[in-house]
């Protein structure tokens, strides 16, 4: 067997070398490697991820988020890119308050439209700049999040 | 609202069309609001949800394996696919891999639901633009497929036959020869279909030069499968990220260049060969041996053993009231489904419960594509436009 791939190692290094101060946290589990970003720092890194050739990100797979209550920083965004030339993907992930705010992503990636759409319809988290954030799966009368943890699950 | 185009100078006849959530060329509950000028389309809101069953929310209250049904009920015109992609992620998670006997059946699983798959989507594709004569060889092709299904999984349509660290069970060597023979066959068949259409004067009318996506545009909407190998981007999961042993197989990934329904027509009809061509392969060496991980915390033991010995029955009665644990950790896995790339990503505190389970529908992505190949066409060809991303909305709602 071929030795198991090491997803996002690379691109992470580089990324700690180039942005140290937007670095909160790198880490990996599985062989998948991983960074946490500052929020406000999003948009400049992802550009950066995108364009610059070593790099080469050209897709944004998916954005979806998931709920820590006890935190201060109770909500965690979840970015998946992947690079179609370099056959590799790597994970960003960053904190933002109860709405947010988080930067959009749809000045770089089209996918991050409909993906913010639905994390904002699941967790209420605000997307700045994104043109149009409302919900997509629920109801527009509906008023509640349903992937928040105070959302209580069916336990019958 | 966003979508609204006012009556103006610039478009003073136009008219609104509301089309679904129930309309046989919707291909489910996919509801659309058309903006028009004439017979062309101005602009196309999709409205999704109607099938939207909070799946995510669901599985942070179950065990993995109780998921497993859940995941049937995604792409329900490819539940065997699904039942993999969500097997190998939580494999991920635990760090195992199941046996050679296993990744194997599992093969011909996800290629067998691909073939499936595919023949749904050619005769109702076909149908909403006319040509009704395929629909009755795809679906009696399709009947076929699903004689096998059962045959294996005792189920024809909410197969969960997956489990984690193996299958629900063996295959017999009698379905291995049944499926012999359909794999023999099934190239000659896809040749008759293609007989209908591929140089079909009208069909080609009906999808050149429409709906065209740019290799550019997919890969920003993050559209995968054979969507995006239609627009010439040769990727596939299962070469460019090999799982169950595809690594083993000789096969070639189509791909087209005009990125119109025409091309993801025939990358799908191509895929279908080279599915059998996989399956033919496998079928030539599917190992003896265990078809699940030998271990009693995972995997439920033989119901011969709970009967009579009591260590095996603890096992039974834990892994069925309580599940397995799993590690605290967060894996992405993806798998080529029908439609493309379908991720699992799953943030686990330990436990026997994902804390949160995300799933990355090829559907989802796919779809978001639907207005802008749309815009300036005529209204006729935005059901060819749907039939040609083949999206299923189970799975994109959830």
């Amino acid at each position: 067997m071929a030795e198991p791939m090491q997803d996002g190692a690379a691109a992470a290094g580089r990324l700690q070398t180039r942005f140290p101060d937007a670095v909160v946290a790198a880490g990996s589990f599985r062989n998948q490697h991983w960074v946490e970003l500052r929020a406000e720092r999003l948009l400049e890194v992802c550009a950066w991820l995108r364009d610059d050739p070593e790099n080469d990100y050209v897709m944004l797979l998916d954005v979806t988020a998931a709920h820590w209550p006890d935190s201060a920083q109770p909500m965690e965004v979840i970015y998946h890119l992947y690079s179609l030339s370099r056959n590799d993907r790597l994970r960003l992930k960053l904190r933002a308050g109860d709405r947010g705010p988080v930067p959009s992503l749809t000045s770089l990636w089209e996918s991050a439209e409909w993906n913010e759409r639905e994390a904002y319809d699941m967790f209420g988290i605000v997307f700045e700049g994104h043109p149009d954030l409302r919900r997509i799966l629920m109801p527009d009368d509906y008023t509640d999040f349903p992937l928040r943890k105070e959302l209580p699950l069916y336990t019958g | 609202m966003r979508h609204s185009i006012e009556r103006s100078a610039e478009h003073p006849d136009v008219i609104t069309l509301n089309m679904g959530p129930s309309h046989p060329a919707t291909h489910g509950v996919l509801r659309l609001v058309v903006q028009l000028d004439g017979e062309q389309v101005l602009r196309t809101v999709p409205h999704l949800g109607y099938l939207h069953r909070g799946m995510e929310k669901i599985a942070e209250n179950r065990t993995y394996t109780q998921f497993i049904p859940y995941t049937d009920r995604q792409d329900y015109l490819a539940p065997l696919a699904s039942n993999v992609g969500f097997a190998l992620a939580v494999e991920d998670l635990l760090g195992i891999r199941v046996p050679p006997r296993a990744e194997v059946i599992r093969v011909l699983c996800c290629e067998l639901a691909r073939i499936g798959a595919h023949l749904l989507w050619l005769g109702t594709h076909a149908l909403d633009l006319g040509a009704a004569t395929v629909f009755f060889h795809t679906f009696r092709d399709r009947e076929w497929h699903y004689d096998l299904v059962e045959e294996l999984t005792g189920t024809r349509l909410t197969t969960s036959y997956t489990r984690v660290g193996g299958l629900a069970q063996d295959a017999s060597g009698d379905w291995l020869k049944h499926l012999r023979k359909f794999v023999d066959e099934f190239p000659r068949r896809v040749d008759q279909y293609e007989s209908l259409l591929t140089g079909n004067a009208i069909w080609k009318k009906r999808t050149q030069d429409v709906g065209v996506l740019s290799a550019t545009h997919a890969l920003a909407h993050g559209v995968t499968g054979p969507v995006l190998r239609a627009s010439g981007v040769e990727y596939d999961v299962r070469k460019a990220r090999p799982y169950s042993g595809y690594e083993n197989y000789q096969f070639d990934i189509p791909t087209g260049s005009a990125g119109d329904c025409y091309d993801r027509y025939l990358v799908r009809i191509e895929e279908m060969r080279q599915s059998a061509r996989i399956m033919d392969q496998a079928l030539r060496n599917v190992p003896d041996g265990p078809w699940h991980v030998d271990d009693p915390k995972i995997f439920l033991p033989p119901k011969k053993r709970v009967l009579t010995s009591m260590e095996e029955l603890i096992h039974q009665f834990m892994l069925v009231t309580e599940g397995f644990e799993c590690p605290s950790g967060e894996v992405y896995s993806s798998t080529e489904a029908p439609k493309g790339e379908l991720g699992y990503y799953i943030v686990s505190t330990g436990g026997r419960s994902p804390y949160r389970l995300r799933v990355r529908s090829p559907s989802f992505n796919n779809l978001s594509v639907l207005p802008r190949i749309c815009e300036g066409g005529l209204i006729a060809d935005v059901v060819a436009n749907i039939g040609s991303l083949d999206p299923v909305m189970g799975e994109v709602d959830r």
